[in-house]
This record gives structure tokens, C-alpha cells and sequence, in this order.
């Protein structure tokens, strides 16, 4: 295959900024579907990331572009996910890119995600063409945004395409322009087989679906291939080039081009994102870099909020697992909740997905505790301990000091919310380390931050008091020593596991009285007075009650409308379901999440 | 031969009052007169199907009866004696709105009414404005005195607790206002906010002051105290009546007795089955002579929900579920089914158990939908 007629290259912007509606334009105007197979946006097939309206998993299609030049060009678009959480899997589906167009809303101008994924793209050595979008709105600013991307990023944006990804306006510029800016594939078709595994699917007929880029050499059916970080060999049974939803199978894949290989694979866990794929007989020198292990940074319990459905939930997080060799889980037992899963996300948006993905596609009714971090304990008898939950804390006795996860936090935010936004990171302990004017008008907050103060609700708090104008970002940055406690809630004098969280020592007060409070709201009102307590160790530091129910009572019956009340007990009787018992109070499920919500702007 | 109710809706009214989220609402005269004469037609095609039945009550019910014209009333009754077999001794009530009583309806009354329930809510004419009642306390104590005199020996007095401006004092001070005129039952009603209504809506928009709980649930028991004092007993959470006085047609809706709803929107429970008629006027007002066309949700009974029913209906009853009646209603033993639940809320207080008998405690009642919900299974 002529090299010079690929162009590998992803497309990268802030999110809403109109990714997925060029990649549908760029589908459109190469005519690979013909527009009545055009779905709204072909690329996010899964219901889920519709609704979000972002993308969770990574795809690919292949577009056949006949150039001003009268040349044919095949075109393969990566997509890429676009949250923080999933950096590593953005990382793996840029380095298998030869370019990125990058795509900036003229209404908006450059944000927080743009300058990450121009940053990313720039670490992959890759080519970017600016395009300036949503020219149509009346709002659009298509010369500021221009100038900003020029000033900011850096880059050339005077004579970039400016286009509506909406109306198709000026799109074919676009299509020209990725042939004359980006590069094409440099790849040597001779050399040992390196290819980068850059995703992958799961199909319960066919395996796992591996998604490469061939950087050298060739595959073909029959290819004997080794993953080169898991050691896993295996025969190809299938290669193939990506339609749009659909996989069509090929002679061969060689160097520069994208597609698929299967080899009767069943466990994702040996094809990971960013693995180099050789051949067995004739391995290539070196792998290519950047292969990590996916690492969770967020932990928190899944129980069934109905204890039968432990075996449901299992299987559910068992073939979820199969799409998403990052989602973590082992089993674990709560006291309150009996018996569930401690899972391990990358990220809060990944956290989310997955439970309202079991909820949704299973079916469940979950509970969700809160979400931790990893802390290191350093005992006093030399070990070091990962603690992912809460209960499982030594006592304090045998704790030397402890270590919890640190991130650096840009927060991207017009002028006038800088004050509210400084204050808001100095509440969750932000260290601030620089504010970056990109204009006059707005700047970026450079912020290091224990990464437990931003995984409960820190985004929302950031989006009310920025009224929705401030973006945010954030990267692991190393462990640091602190002082942390483990704070304890008992309802009616039983402490319930479900509820324990660890918590920064000289917040803790406050934290214990904001959670009695928030419980007290969540909890309804029984038979008897409940009180409601935070405490440390055996200290008590806060307390609520949640006063007995004094009436509920239908005084009338009017007309003989007996159905009307059956309607009104069945609701109540409905609303008992959704309640956990711990000891003999019921507590709604919400609560167990809800609790932490400690921003009450 | 079976023994059967009737209700007949008359859902017009003066003016709705703020509390009030029942199927009734402001009408012209001439609708009234559509209505009376759908009413009839429907009333004829039920004479077939309740051939065979003898009603021992009827009861009157709004909306506001008392505004129909008393002549459309007396064409109602014929329409109701030459369909039914109507028992000489039976129970015919009318709910009456104090605004309303005239010479016209006091002479209906008369003739075919022998108890009439008369809406008077409270002596304090403060209190009234409030409701949205379009009477005075004047007005009622006229009203009362005016039935009286026509001859009503069986009078219910409606009032209400709980309600905007009231005071555990001034409650009393309804209550005791009301027993000077030696009511023989009195159904005493804790107000309750319902969707849809003005005073949900005032509620929403933090503008309806009411007495808090405790004070509310002190309200209830001074009406058990200063009812059961003189002599009114209580037989259903919201109904205190003297010795043989009970209003039977409200005590069939508890026993699960069968009765027809007739008039618009109007519940039935027939031969196992429950429905309503349709909400809709027009509806209605078209199709009222063929009963098959207005019936809505239609439920056939099965053994489980009518043994629900006779928990959760039967225990609002004072005197509860009896554990005979239910081995001979359904054949079971009331413990097999919820000896647990029995159990467990006798130990919370919330029941008692006494010579087969279960009940509610003065603690069950005031929870009473947590309880209740208790005894639907599944």
C-alpha cells in the first residue's frame, strides 16, 4: 500500500466544540455512507455517550478522499475520548496518528481541553491543523479565535479552514487541507512486524477485536503475533479495515495503515491499549514506548440495592470488564450493605458511566458508596499499605504517617470568577502555583490539589460558581505526605462501613457535622427519634436527629375511591423499597452518595 | 338477595374551596340540568344488572348536592325508586354546603332524605375564609337549626382540624360549639395538602401557615376526648357517631360492602370488580345511558388484593379486622398471612391484638399510611 496516499490523523478539541459533528461531515463528504446511512453522528453509536453527548471509547473509521489532485487518499480518523479520565486511552489513539485536526468553537475560543489535547498531541510529535468552527452562530468571533489560537497555542490560524461543522460549510477545505498539512506515514514494510494496539472491542463471537496501527512490516491470516507486554502469542484468524460501524476484512495490513486483527482472543486483559503487537518468529527490536498499565485513581463501593442480585451484578461487571480492560473490581462485604464490589476507575466521568451503564444495559439497582482515593499508610513496623476502603484503616496506633494522591489542576476561567474559583480551591486545599493570562479577559489557575478534594463534587462547585464558564483539567502528580483521619457515621449508635471516609485530620470537624447535617436530610423520618453521629475513633464529633414520624395519616376516604388509596400505600410501600435497613433504620440509597455533596451553592 | 350501596355524584359546586382536590367545580344552570337528566339515564341502565339487589343506602355526595334544583333532585329519586329496590329503612344521606340550604332542598329532604351531612368545617368565621368556604359560622348555626326544624333526626356535622389559623383552642372551641347542637355523629377530618389544590400551591410558594405536627396530632386527640365525652364514639379514624348512628353507607366502603357509584367519576365495587366512571364531562353527558362506555379502569379483583383491601380498609375501622371475619371471607387464617407483620407492630406499638380482634393503636393511626402499607403483599 502507497503510504503516501494514507492520512492517519485524529481530531481534538475542548468538548461541545464540535468533534463529532466534523467527523460525521468528514464520513459524509468522502462518501463512504451515502446519507441515508448516515445516522446523526455515526462515530457515538453507544445510547449512552449520545446522551452525554461526548465519547467513551475510542473508534476509528476509514474514508476513501478523491483530492483536488484527482488522487485518491485513504483517510483514518481516530477518534479519541475526550475527558481526563481517559488521558491514558487519548494518548494510546494519538500516538497511532500522523496529524490532529484540532478543532476550536469561534464562539468560545481556545479552553482548558484545548491546550491539553494541542499539549498531547504536541508530546506525539504529531501535525495539527486548526480549524475554527461554528462560524454560522452569530456569536462566532472567527478572527479573535484566530488570533488566540496564534497567541496561545502557537500556532498558525490566519488561513486555517473556518467552517460550520453544522451546515457542512467549508468542510471540503478541511478535507484538502489534511491532505496538504498533514503528513502521511513514514513506516519501513520490510522491517519486523511493530504495530501499537490502540483499542479494542469485545465480541462474544468473535473475541476481542484488536484495533492497530502497522507502523512496520505487515500482517496478514495466519501471522503468529506476540503481544509484547503481556508476552500473550496468538495465530491471526482475520485482518480488516474499519467501515463506518462496521469491519471489513483484508489481505493484509501493512506499514502506515490502520485497522483490525482478531486471533480467536478471549481475554482482553492479554491485547492492553498502547501494547506493541509483533510477530512471534521475527520480533521487532523494541516496543513502542509509552505502554502503561491502566491505573485506577478513583475507588468506590457497588452493591445491588437488592442483595439477590449479587450474582447479576457480578456477571454485569464481568462483561463490562471484557470492553474495558480499565474498570477494576474485586468482591468486598459491608457490614451495612453485604456483599458487593470495590471498584477501581480511572476517573469520576468513568465512575459515572459505568454505574449508570449497569443500571441502564443490566438492569440494576445499585448502590454506590463514596468514591476514595489510593492513601499509602506507612505502618509502624516498616510496611506500606494501598488503602482503596476507608474500613479498611489500621488503627491509628499502627499508622507512622500517611501519603494521598496530588494532582495539578488548570482551571481555565474568564476574569470576573477568578476570586470565587481561588476560594474554592483554597476550601479543598489547593496549593496555588500560577495564574496564566491567555487574554485579558481570561486566565488559567494553576493549582495543586489533593486529588480526594475534587472527586466528590468539586466539578459541580466549579461549574456553579463559575456560572458554567470555567473548564477543568487535571493530572496525577505523585503522592504527598498528610495528615488524614478516618471519619466514622453511626445512625442510631451503629456505625455503618458504607459511610466511613477518610478525610484531611483538621477538616474533619467540619466535614462530620456537614455529613450528619446532610444525612439528617436524606434520611426520612421512622418511628423513633434517630440519632445521627460522626465520630473518630471512639470520639463523638457531631450530631443530628432525625426527628420521629408524627403523622401520616389519609383522614378521608372521599367517594368510595379506593383505588386512589391503594395508589397512595403502594407509593409508600414503593419508597420503602428503595431503602437500605442498617440496624433497624431505613436509609435511601441516594444517601450513601449524596452525603459527601458538601458544596450547598 | 344482595345488599348493595349507591353513591351519586353531584360534582358542582359554588365556588371550590382551597383545600379541595375532589371532582367538582363552578357551573351554569343549564349544565345542572344536563347533568340531572345524563344521571337518570345512567341510573336506568343499571335497573337489569341490579335487579336482584336490595339497596339499604344511598348517599348523596359532591361537589355540593344541595346546589342541584330541588326539582331535578326529585327527578333523580323517582328515576333511583323505579330502578332500585330500595329498603324501606335505608339510609339516604345528602351532603349539604351551609351556603345552600333553602326551603327548596329542605323540602326534598323531606320527603326522601333521612340523614343529611351538612359541611360546617368550623365555628370560626376567620377560619371559613381561609378554606375558602362560601358561608359564615352564622350561617351554619342558621342551616343547622333550619334542619332541625324540618325534621332531620340523624345529622352529621363535617369539620376540619388542622387547618390555617387554628389553635388547639379554637378547635376545642369548634368542637364544643358543635356538640351544643347535639349532633349524632360528627366526621371530624385532620386536613390534608393535597396535589392540585390551592393550598398546595400557596404551600409551594411558602405562603400557607398550618399548625405544626405535634399540635395537629393534639388536635386529633382532643376530638377523641371531647367527642367520646359527650357521648359520639369513635368507629373510624375520622368518624365519631352516638349508638346507632354510624353512617352505614361509609361503613360498607370499609367492610368492603358492594355499591355503585353513579354521576360522574364515581367509584363502584360490583361483583369483585372496581372502576370509575369517566372524569369527563362531555363524555359523560354522551354516553351516560350505556354504562359500558364510561367505565374506566376496570379492575377485576383477585383474592390478594381484596385480602389487602380488607386489611388496610378494615383497620381503619376502630373496632379493626377480626380474625373470624377473615377466616370466613377468604378461607385463610389472618396469622398464616401476616402473623410477622401483626407481630412486629403489635411489639412497635402500632396494633393490638384483643379476643381475635386487631386494631390500630392511637400511635398506629397517626401513621397509619407507614402501617397500613405494610399489608399489601408482595
Amino acid at each position: 500500500m502507497d503510504q503516501s496516499k494514507i492520512r492517519n490523523f485524529c481530531i481534538i478539541a475542548h468538548i461541545d466544540h464540535g468533534k463529532s459533528t466534523l467527523a460525521d461531515r468528514i464520513i459524509e463528504h468522502t462518501g463512504l455512507l451515502t446519507e441515508r446511512e448516515m445516522q446523526d453522528q455515526v462515530l457515538d453509536n453507544m445510547e449512552l455517550e449520545r446522551e452525554r453527548g461526548i465519547t467513551i471509547k475510542a473508534q476509528t473509521v476509514r474514508t476513501i478522499y478523491k483530492a483536488g489532485d484527482g488522487e485518491e487518499y485513504v483517510f483514518n480518523l481516530i477518534d479519541t475520548p475526550g475527558h481526563v479520565d481517559f488521558n491514558y486511552e487519548v494518548s494510546r489513539s494519538l500516538a497511532a496518528c500522523d496529524g490532529a485536526v484540532l478543532v476550536v468553537d469561534s464562539t468560545q475560543g481556545v479552553e482548558a481541553q484545548t491546550l491539553g489535547n494541542v499539549y498531547l498531541a504536541l508530546d506525539h510529535d504529531l501535525e495539527i491543523l486548526p480549524v475554527i468552527n461554528k462560524i454560522d452562530l452569530p456569536s462566532a468571533q472567527p478572527d479573535e479565535t484566530a488570533q488566540e489560537i496564534e497567541d496561545v497555542i502557537g500556532l498558525e490560524a490566519m488561513d486555517c479552514p473556518r467552517i460550520s461543522a453544522k451546515t457542512g460549510l467549508n468542510v471540503h477545505e478541511v478535507l484538502e487541507s489534511i491532505v496538504k498539512v498533514l503528513p502521511p506515514p513514514q513506516g519501513d514494510e520490510h522491517k519486523p512486524l511493530k504495530a501499537l494496539i490502540f483499542d479494542s472491542v469485545y465480541d462474544s463471537y468473535r473475541g476481542v477485536i484488536v484495533f492497530v496501527r502497522i507502523f512496520d512490516g505487515s500482517v496478514r491470516r495466519g501471522t503468529h503475533i506476540r503481544m509484547m507486554a503481556t508476552g500473550a502469542d496468538f495465530e491471526v484468524t482475520e485482518v480488516g479495515i474499519f467501515g463506518a460501524g462496521k469491519f471489513i476484512p483484508a489481505e493484509e495490513l501493512s506499514a502506515g495503515m490502520v485497522g483490525y486483527l482478531e486471533a480467536s482472543i478471549k481475554d482482553m486483559k492479554q491485547t492492553r491499549v498502547g501494547d506493541t503487537v509483533t510477530e512471534y518468529s521475527n520480533p521487532c527490536e523494541e516496543a513502542l514506548p509509552g505502554y502503561k498499565e491502566p491505573l485506577p485513581m478513583v475507588y468506590c463501593g457497588i452493591y445491588p440495592a437488592e442483595t439477590p442480585r449479587y450474582p447479576d451484578l457480578r456477571d454485569a461487571l464481568e462483561k463490562l470488564q471484557l470492553n474495558d480492560a480499565s474498570l477494576q473490581y474485586e468482591p468486598e462485604t459491608s457490614q451495612a450493605l453485604g456483599f458487593g464490589f470495590r471498584c477501581g476507575f480511572l476517573g469520576l466521568l468513568h465512575l459515572d458511566v459505568i454505574t449508570q451503564r449497569l443500571e441502564r444495559e443490566y438492569d440494576l439497582d445499585l448502590i454506590t458508596t463514596a468514591p476514595s482515593v489510593i492513601y499509602k499508610i506507612y505502618k509502624t513496623d516498616g510496611t506500606v499499605l494501598d488503602i482503596t476502603n476507608p474500613t479498611n484503616m489500621p488503627d491509628p496506633s499502627e499508622i507512622e504517617h500517611m501519603e494521598e494522591p496530588m494532582v495539578k489542576a488548570e482551571i481555565m476561567v474568564t476574569t470576573e470568577y477568578i476570586g470565587p474559583i481561588m476560594t474554592l480551591c483554597q476550601e479543598r486545599r489547593g496549593v496555588y502555583e500560577e495564574t496564566e493570562y491567555i487574554e485579558t479577559t481570561r486566565a488559567v489557575l494553576r493549582y495543586k490539589m489533593p486529588l480526594n478534594e475534587i472527586i466528590y463534587d468539586f466539578f459541580d462547585a466549579l461549574k456553579s460558581r463559575s456560572r458554567g464558564y470555567a473548564s477543568f483539567d487535571y493530572e496525577f502528580c505523585g503522592y504527598e505526605r498528610s495528615e488524614l483521619t478516618r471519619l466514622d457515621i453511626l445512625v442510631n449508635h451503629e456505625p455503618v462501613d458504607a459511610l466511613s471516609f477518610i478525610v484531611y485530620a483538621p477538616n474533619a470537624y467540619k466535614r462530620g457535622s456537614q455529613m450528619c447535617e446532610r444525612l439528617k436530610k436524606e434520611i426520612p423520618r421512622q418511628l423513633f427519634d434517630i440519632p445521627i453521629q460522626a465520630a473518630i475513633g471512639s470520639k463523638i464529633i457531631a450530631r443530628e436527629t432525625v426527628r420521629q414520624l408524627r403523622k401520616d395519616v389519609l383522614a378521608k376516604c372521599y367517594g368510595g375511591d379506593i383505588s386512589r388509596k391503594r395508589k397512595l400505600l403502594e407509593k409508600q410501600k414503593e419508597g420503602k423499597k428503595k431503602m437500605r435497613e442498617i440496624g433497624n433504620v431505613e436509609v435511601p440509597k441516594e444517601a450513601f452518595l449524596n452525603v459527601l455533596k458538601l458544596d450547598e451553592e | 338477595m344482595k345488599e348493595i350501596g349507591l353513591y351519586l355524584h353531584f360534582p358542582f359546586c359554588v365556588k371550590k374551596c382551597a383545600y379541595c382536590d375532589f371532582l367538582s367545580f363552578p357551573t351554569t344552570e343549564d349544565v345542572k340540568k344536563i347533568y340531572a337528566a345524563s344521571l337518570i339515564r345512567e341510573i336506568r341502565a343499571y335497573a337489569e344488572a341490579a335487579a336482584d339487589c336490595t339497596v339499604t343506602s344511598v348517599f348523596l355526595g359532591g361537589g355540593t348536592p344541595s346546589i342541584m334544583p330541588p326539582s331535578q333532585l326529585r327527578s333523580v329519586f323517582h328515576a333511583l325508586l323505579d330502578s332500585f329496590r330500595i329498603a324501606p329503612d335505608a339510609e339516604i344521606s345528602m351532603e349539604m354546603n351551609p351556603g345552600t340550604v333553602n326551603e327548596g332542598n329542605l323540602s326534598f329532604i323531606f320527603d326522601y332524605v333521612n340523614r343529611v351531612s351538612l359541611g360546617v368545617q368550623s365555628f370560626r368565621d376567620e377560619e371559613l375564609l381561609l378554606l375558602g368556604r362560601i358561608h359564615s359560622a352564622e350561617q351554619a348555626v342558621r342551616s343547622i337549626e333550619l334542619l332541625r326544624k324540618s325534621g332531620v333526626k340523624n345529622l352529621n356535622l363535617d369539620l376540619m382540624s388542622g387547618i390555617p389559623a387554628q389553635t388547639a383552642k379554637s378547635w376545642e372551641e369548634t368542637l364544643r360549639r358543635a356538640l351544643e347542637f347535639e349532633p349524632e355523629h360528627i366526621s371530624a377530618y385532620s386536613l390534608i395538602v393535597e396535589e392540585g389544590t390551592e393550598f398546595r400551591k400557596r404551600q409551594k410558594a411558602g405562603k400557607l401557615s398550618l399548625p405544626d405536627e405535634e399540635t395537629e396530632r393534639e388536635m386529633y386527640r382532643i376530638s377523641g376526648e371531647i367527642l367520646e365525652g359527650a357521648g359520639l364514639l369513635q368507629y373510624e379514624f375520622s368518624n365519631y357517631a352516638r349508638e346507632g348512628f354510624r353512617c352505614r353507607h361509609n361503613v360498607r366502603y370499609w367492610k368492603r360492602g358492594d355499591y355503585l357509584g353513579l354521576g360522574l367519576g364515581a367509584a363502584s365495587l360490583f361483583d369483585g370488580k372496581r372502576w370509575h366512571n369517566t372524569r369527563n364531562l362531555e363524555h359523560y353527558f354522551a354516553h351516560s345511558a350505556d354504562p359500558g362506555q364510561i367505565v374506566c379502569e376496570l379492575e377485576q379483583l383477585d383474592k390478594r388484593a381484596e385480602i389487602e383491601e380488607f386489611l388496610f380498609l378494615g383497620l381503619r375501622m376502630r373496632d379493626g379486622v377480626s380474625e373470624a371475619e377473615f377466616r370466613q371471607a377468604f378461607g385463610l387464617e389472618l396469622r398464616d398471612i401476616y402473623g410477622e407483620v401483626i407481630d412486629r407492630q403489635t411489639g412497635e406499638g402500632l396494633l393490638a391484638a384483643e379476643e381475635e380482634r386487631i386494631f390500630l393503636t392511637p400511635r398506629g393511626i397517626d401513621i397509619s399510611n407507614v402501617v397500613l402499607a405494610e399489608y399489601l403483599l408482595s
